[in-house]
């Protein structure tokens, strides 16, 4: 009683605040936001006083769930709102990668310009589909690598609304133009703190998990989501130090300027690579690919070299992103040195991966699971290969600033990130909907290859159109002049960015076809459809010899 | 990891050890690149001519983060031949010291702008803006046509101010105090310039946007837009370079 009261309470008490603020606000932007935040309070505490059983409460106190089985609740809305927000992501990236292609699409409206969505883009695909795979999976695993249920189950509850609250407040400011345009950061001062409050929370259930553990070692799944947990937070709070201009308005400046500030922000930008996007889907390749394949990880020591020094040296690596700027060379330099060596953990998670198939390999070819992790670890270590061929400075003049960047981090989210998040989607959905299997492996199949192709296609476009922009950008005449002007560059790049988009737009279909088949799926149907593999026997032939009836050679 | 001076198997049955390693191997990457940026002098060197940004340049700035135009456009003008002479002298660290945050972006689908002030005329910029295809046609920017029919009043710009002085832009009590009618002045060719010129020097002052009725949002922008890359008087420095 006395937590129902608190929670509702506390919940009463942020929407009167949110009520305050929306009626101070200096900008309507943050108005919009102080509202959503009403709503978003009151909903909650209409759904709590809704689902509360006072009878029973009045009966026996607190209602302790069956504390003999996983706390999976947070875990099956997680891989729903993975998905939702996947499809979000995906949608709005064909979107304007189609702005590129045919402007016209900007719409000549100020919420759907290319500079309001991309940002709207890509934290949707990194932060809501990634950070809710993240979060669904982490809960997953960390209940049963340590065998005991989640510590703090009404916080994590918490963590997963919380987030959400966080994505819809970033995604609709970024609509409305608010933004304080670091990239993977653009979230405002507010939003930040409440992210800041989540993570904390969310840092309390996952350590709390791991210390009420009943296994006596930590699952080395478990440390990399540790190392993401906290490296995450500790770039988060620095990156976004800002003075905010009025506590009623949403504009705020940050704290650092120029020269520091660039180096802040991409220690901050590439560790949201190395962290997020890394550490937190390693977590997840160490526990499911060991699963799905039935096979024990490949090497414990490999997976205590490379996570050490996957951590320590991936925070070096920021610099490169600001190859022959106003950055003092010594930094340009331990950021390209640190980020060479950041090739071999890479790779070491990659052979761990990868060698865990080992007596396994059949598999490739009869399960689509399997296929999928298997190409998510071929992209990771081609991205991580090509990464840092990129940061060496030589070849970074020629590619920064073009769109081989965006072809790298394609390559590396659409192939690894979104491949090992749909296998992890597709190892999880008949385990905690307790089917019997998926609605249907073929259609697993179907959008493997159609990601696959996709993927291809966009990192195919990509290269060839960043590599032809750097080198028209360079070009000289014989005559000592500049060969192109910018505009004759930008309309070289039409057919590129054409291909590009059919690539994404294959990617979509793939995931849309997930969308119907892990939907089939909950509801409890089963495809009636021809097996991926047939077993070859012929009850003919396999017989005994019988000698009456045959005449012996001789 | 059994060895006989170290044993891995410490850290990984105890989740405060294995945090505490965790914290201490990320953070030391960050300290030794980030934190000498703030006490190495030489990171920054002084130039004269860089000054804070005035009320409406200010205001013009803001625009340009909210539309996300650093999602398209470099500052950064790297040393290289085809760079410095396609867009100008490359750019230094001094340039965006008061820049809060930097905005030397990442990615050129349109062109560097750390020093397209000056380059095209005020109604280019404005033409652009609303159309971009009506002057450039191969360009695929999206047009910005509202921001002619944005008014802005500069009552709050002087909170801007504040907060970027509490993060170490010089500005003082004058500027702070003026904030608001230096923002009017700059778009008002027959007001009494002494003041603004006094507290931010040789500043552009005209209507930017072609209506000089009103303060628009695309005054601001083209203001800021026209005023990028030029503080610093790069014909006059070269000749201070030592000679060979």
């Amino acid at each position: 009683m006395e937590s129902l009261t608190l929670k509702v309470g506390s919940l009463l008490v942020a929407a009167f605040l949110a009520f305050v603020a929306a009626a101070f606000a200096v900008d309507t932007g943050f108005a919009i936001h102080m509202w959503i935040v009403v709503a978003a309070a009151l909903i909650a505490t209409f759904v709590i006083a809704n689902k509360t059983d006072f009878a029973a409460l009045a009966r026996f106190g607190a209602v302790r769930p069956d504390q003999s089985r996983y706390d999976d609740d947070p875990v099956r809305w997680g891989v729903i709102a993975t998905i939702f927000w996947g499809m979000a992501g995906f949608l709005a990236g064909l979107y304007i990668a189609l702005q590129l292609t045919f402007p016209a699409l900007n719409l000549n409206f100020e919420y759907t310009t290319f500079g309001r969505l991309r940002p709207l883009h890509t934290s949707a695909v990194i932060f809501a589909f990634g950070g809710n795979a993240l979060i669904a999976t982490s809960f997953y695993i960390v209940q049963r690598t340590c065998r005991a249920r989640l510590a703090f189950p009404g916080l994590a509850r918490f963590v997963f609304w919380g987030y959400q609250l966080f994505i819809v407040l970033a995604a609709t400011g970024y609509l409305l133009g608010i933004t304080q345009s670091k990239e993977y950061a653009e979230p405002e001062w507010y939003v930040d703190l409440w992210l800041t409050i989540v993570w904390v929370a969310y840092a309390a259930v996952f350590i709390g998990t791991i210390a009420k553990r009943k296994e006596p070692h930590i699952y080395v799944a478990n440390w990399f989501f540790l190392a993401f947990i906290i490296t995450i937070a500790m770039l988060h709070i620095v990156n976004n130090l800002a003075v905010p201009v009025s506590i009623f308005g949403s504009k705020s400046y940050p704290a650092f300027a120029g020269v520091q500030d660039a180096l802040t922000q991409w220690w901050y930008g590439h560790n949201a690579v190395g962290f997020f996007l890394t550490a937190g889907f390693l977590a997840m390749m160490y526990y499911f690919v060991p699963k799905q394949a039935e096979r024990p990880v490949y090497s414990y020591r490999l997976s205590i070299i490379h996570f050490w020094s996957l951590i320590f040296l991936y925070i070096w690596a920021g610099p490169h992103h600001l190859h022959y700027t106003a950055l003092p060379d010594w930094a340009q330099t331990l950021g390209m040195v640190f980020s060479v060596m950041l090739w071999m953990p890479s790779w070491g998670g990659m052979i761990n991966g990868l060698m865990t198939l080992n007596g396994a390999w059949d598999k490739i070819r009869t399960d689509p699971i399997i296929r999928m992790m298997v190409m998510a670890l071929a992209f990771y270590g081609m991205s991580t290969f090509e990464g840092p061929m990129m940061s060496i400075r030589a070849v970074n003049s020629l590619s920064h600033y073009t769109d081989w960047t965006i072809g790298h981090v394609h390559s590396g989210a659409l192939g690894w990130n979104g491949m090992i998040t749909f296998a992890a989607i597709y190892f999880l959905v008949p385990r905690l909907w307790a089917r019997e299997r998926l609605y249907s492996l073929r259609m697993v199949n179907w959008h493997f290859w159609l990601s696959t192709v996709g993927i291809v296609l966009y990192a195919a476009s990509m290269w060839v159109a960043g590599i032809m922009q750097g080198l028209m950008w360079r070009e000289y005449g014989a005559d000592g002049y500049l060969v192109y002007a910018f505009s004759e560059v930008t309309s070289a790049m039409h057919p590129m960015y054409l291909i590009r988009a059919a690539g994404g737009a294959l990617y979509l279909a793939g995931a849309a076809i997930m969308v119907y088949n892990v939907w089939q799926t909950i509801a409890g149907k089963t495809r009636d459809e021809k097996a991926m593999t047939d077993t070859p026997h012929d009850p003919e032939k396999d017989r005994p010899i019988v000698a009456s009836t045959t005449v012996p050679a001789e | 990891m059994a060895s006989r001076i170290f044993d891995h198997k410490k850290i990984e049955r105890n989740v405060t050890l294995l945090s505490v390693f965790s914290l201490i191997a990320v953070a030391i990457g960050g300290i030794v690149e980030i934190a000498p940026l703030f006490y190495i002098d030489s990171t920054v060197e002084e130039v004269e001519g860089v000054r804070p940004y005035t009320p409406l340049e200010l205001a013009g700035r803001n625009v340009y983060i909210r539309e996300g135009c650093y999602v398209c456009h470099s500052q950064m003008v790297r040393p290289f031949r085809d760079e410095v002479e396609r867009y100008g002298h490359y750019s230094l660290a001094a340039e965006s010291m008061y820049d809060h945050p930097f905005q030397w972006g990442s990615k050129r689908t349109g062109p560097d702008l750390a020093r397209v002030g000056g380059r095209y005329s005020d109604e280019w910029h404005v033409q652009h803006l609303i159309d971009p295809r009506s002057v450039v046609p191969e360009s695929i920017m999206p047009p910005y046509a509202f921001l002619a029919d944005r008014e802005l009043d500069g009552t709050n710009i002087g909170a801007d101010l504040r907060a970027l002085r509490a993060l170490g832009v010089p500005y003082d009590d004058a500027m702070i105090e003026n904030a608001e009618a230096d923002f009017a002045v700059q778009v008002d060719v027959f007001a009494d310039a002494s003041g603004i010129r006094e507290r931010y020097g040789d500043v552009q002052i005209r209507d930017f946007d072609g209506d000089p009725t009103r303060v628009t949002e695309m005054d601001a922008l083209v203001a800021y837009l026209q005023m990028l890359g030029t503080l610093v008087d790069f014909e006059s420095a070269e000749a201070l370079e030592e000679p060979r």
